[in-house]
């Protein structure tokens, strides 16, 4: 049964630098929220403390009633937070079935063939050869399989960083797909990117960060439309029309 | 019948030290597979044949009851080592265990009860190669076993990629300390074979020079492959009866294999042999 994910004042400090500052957001199941801003404003650093990487400096984080916050990074997957990375994290000298089973690790019984051909078709892949090594895959499919290993932990709340980093605009095209499919499976979806055409066609919400602290939030044309968010991230009107 | 007789007195002894030499190899390698360069395995053989040694010569203790009591305390120690090394990895964790082990023979070296730098001799010789081989076929079906479970998975991942294997639900600590844990049992049970198949033991038997050896017949036979590892602990074993002028270097003839290994097949021997049967067509 998929929760909503919430974080409450969540802050990460690094010494004497602030990561993030008293972030609050949530992620309700079939919803997906964007995650911009520039680079080093506190992205994947806001997917690291959910996953229980960067340790907390204030702030609680709950998915549905149970607190996060404190757990090690293995019991936090268990609790149904799946993740992508920005650089590319798959098990590189294992096959692509055996990059499905790591990701349904916390699932009972081992995987079968029709659950790995399953999780290939969700995330737009069906006919990759599950013998293949993850590290011989082109790089679409390689960010493809990333998210279907993802998806093999049936997870509450998906968290991709930067899924279309890399990928043509046919790619990208297919990918708004897919992730809405993911949502539309109840999923909460929390997607980074910085491609705004993705944003806007798969994202309900957008959050806007900026040196650590939510600078903007609302539906992907409020976002656009901010006086506030085109200074600090979008640049001008013209490059976002 | 009488050829096997005739060959089995003439290397009943080599015949013995492969098996022991092979459960030392299958310890390492269980550590090596998770990504673990532990290199305290000398240390655990080492502590357990002492022990299994003590026990049975002044406690009067039967055989298996001391291999027990000695694979119970290498692995307890194994167990207790994994905690203060939990946050090294690679070269560090390797420096580490490499220091365990040498303060393992300096005790030895200065204990009144284990014979100090002499050594202990006269220790009842209860081991044939029976049961050298027997433990190491029980050693080898319960790893094949294991390799089938979602352990040897976790294995797998955590030496892959330690934070990708947190983030799909592993616990890497679990993994690291099971598996430095699981290697110390199979070194402790190698060591204890050794104390009563040998009935002599010094502390040189389980210093660096020992460690390394069994680092080498990992490396070259596949630091992923337990068969590899075995393969690669037999083949250096026979090797100074099959080349006899080279018996005296044997630690340099290491050496050599050692770097032709790491240039032209720095996976291993094994790898190469799998390679090879993937080409051979079907029909072949």
């Amino acid at each position: 049964m998929p929760e909503t994910l919430v974080l409450d004042g969540v802050g990460v400090r690094y010494g004497g630098v602030i990561a993030l500052d008293a972030v609050s957001l949530a992620v309700a199941p079939g919803a997906t929220l964007g995650l911009i801003g520039p680079n080093g404003a506190g992205k994947t650093t806001l997917i690291n403390a959910v996953t229980g990487i960067a340790p907390l400096a204030s702030g609680t984080i709950a998915l549905g009633e149970r607190r996060l916050n404190g757990l090690p990074p293995h019991r936090i997957a268990r609790a149904g937070i799946a993740r992508t990375y920005q650089n590319i994290r798959l098990f590189g000298a294992l096959d692509v079935r055996t990059n499905l089973a790591a990701g349904a690790f916390a699932q009972p019984g081992a995987m079968s063939e029709e659950a790995a051909r399953r999780l290939l078709e969700r995330a737009g892949i069906p006919d990759l050869d599950l013998a293949a090594l993850a590290s011989a895959l082109p790089y679409g499919d390689q960010r493809r399989l990333e998210i279907a290993r993802a998806l093999a932990a049936q997870p509450s709340i998906l968290m991709l960083d930067e899924p279309a980093a890399g990928m043509n605009p046919a790619e990208t095209a297919r990918l708004v797909e897919t992730i809405r499919a993911i949502a539309n499976a109840g999923i909460g979806v929390l997607l980074i990117e910085h491609d705004m055409t993705l944003v806007r066609a798969a994202c309900d919400h957008v959050v806007v960060l900026n040196f650590g602290e939510v600078l903007a939030r609302g539906t992907p044309a409020e976002i656009a439309r901010d006086p506030a968010v085109i200074e600090a991230y979008l640049g001008t009107t013209e490059s976002i029309a | 019948m009488t050829f096997f007789v005739q060959f089995y007195a003439q290397h009943s002894r080599l015949l013995d030290e492969i098996g022991i030499n092979a459960l030392l190899a299958l310890s390492l390698s269980v550590s090596l597979q998770a990504g673990q360069l532990a290199l305290a395995q000398a240390g655990f053989a080492g502590i357990a044949a002492y022990v299994s040694a003590i026990a049975s010569m002044q406690y009067h203790w039967p055989l298996f009851a001391s291999i027990l009591l000695a694979v119970a305390c290498s692995t307890l120690v194994a167990a207790l080592l994994a905690y203060p090394v939990r946050r090294l990895r690679g070269i560090f964790l390797a420096i580490a265990t490499v220091g365990f082990g040498e303060i393992v023979r300096v005790i030895v070296n200065n204990l009144s009860i284990t014979g100090g730098a002499e050594g202990l001799s006269g220790i009842p010789n209860d081991v044939n190669t029976g049961i050298i081989y027997g433990s190491l076929a029980v050693v080898a079906i319960a790893l094949f076993g294991l390799a089938r479970t979602k352990f040897a998975l976790a294995v797998a991942l955590t030496r892959e990629d330690e934070a990708a294997a947190r983030g799909v639900g592993v616990d890497t600590g679990l993994v690291r300390f099971a598996s430095l844990a699981l290697g110390g049992a199979i070194a402790g049970l190698a060591g204890a074979l050794y104390a009563h198949a040998f009935y002599f033991l010094a502390p040189a038997d389980f210093g660096f020079p020992r460690m390394e050896e069994i680092l080498v017949w990992c490396v070259i036979g596949g630091v992923t492959s337990p068969i590899g590892a075995v393969a690669g602990a037999a083949f250096l074993s026979i090797l100074p009866e099959i080349i006899r002028g080279l018996a005296d270097f044997r630690e340099i003839t290491n050496g050599i294999i050692l770097l032709v290994v790491i240039l032209f097949a720095p996976s291993g021997l094994s790898v190469l042999w799998r390679a090879r049967r993937a080409t051979v067509p079907r029909d072949a």
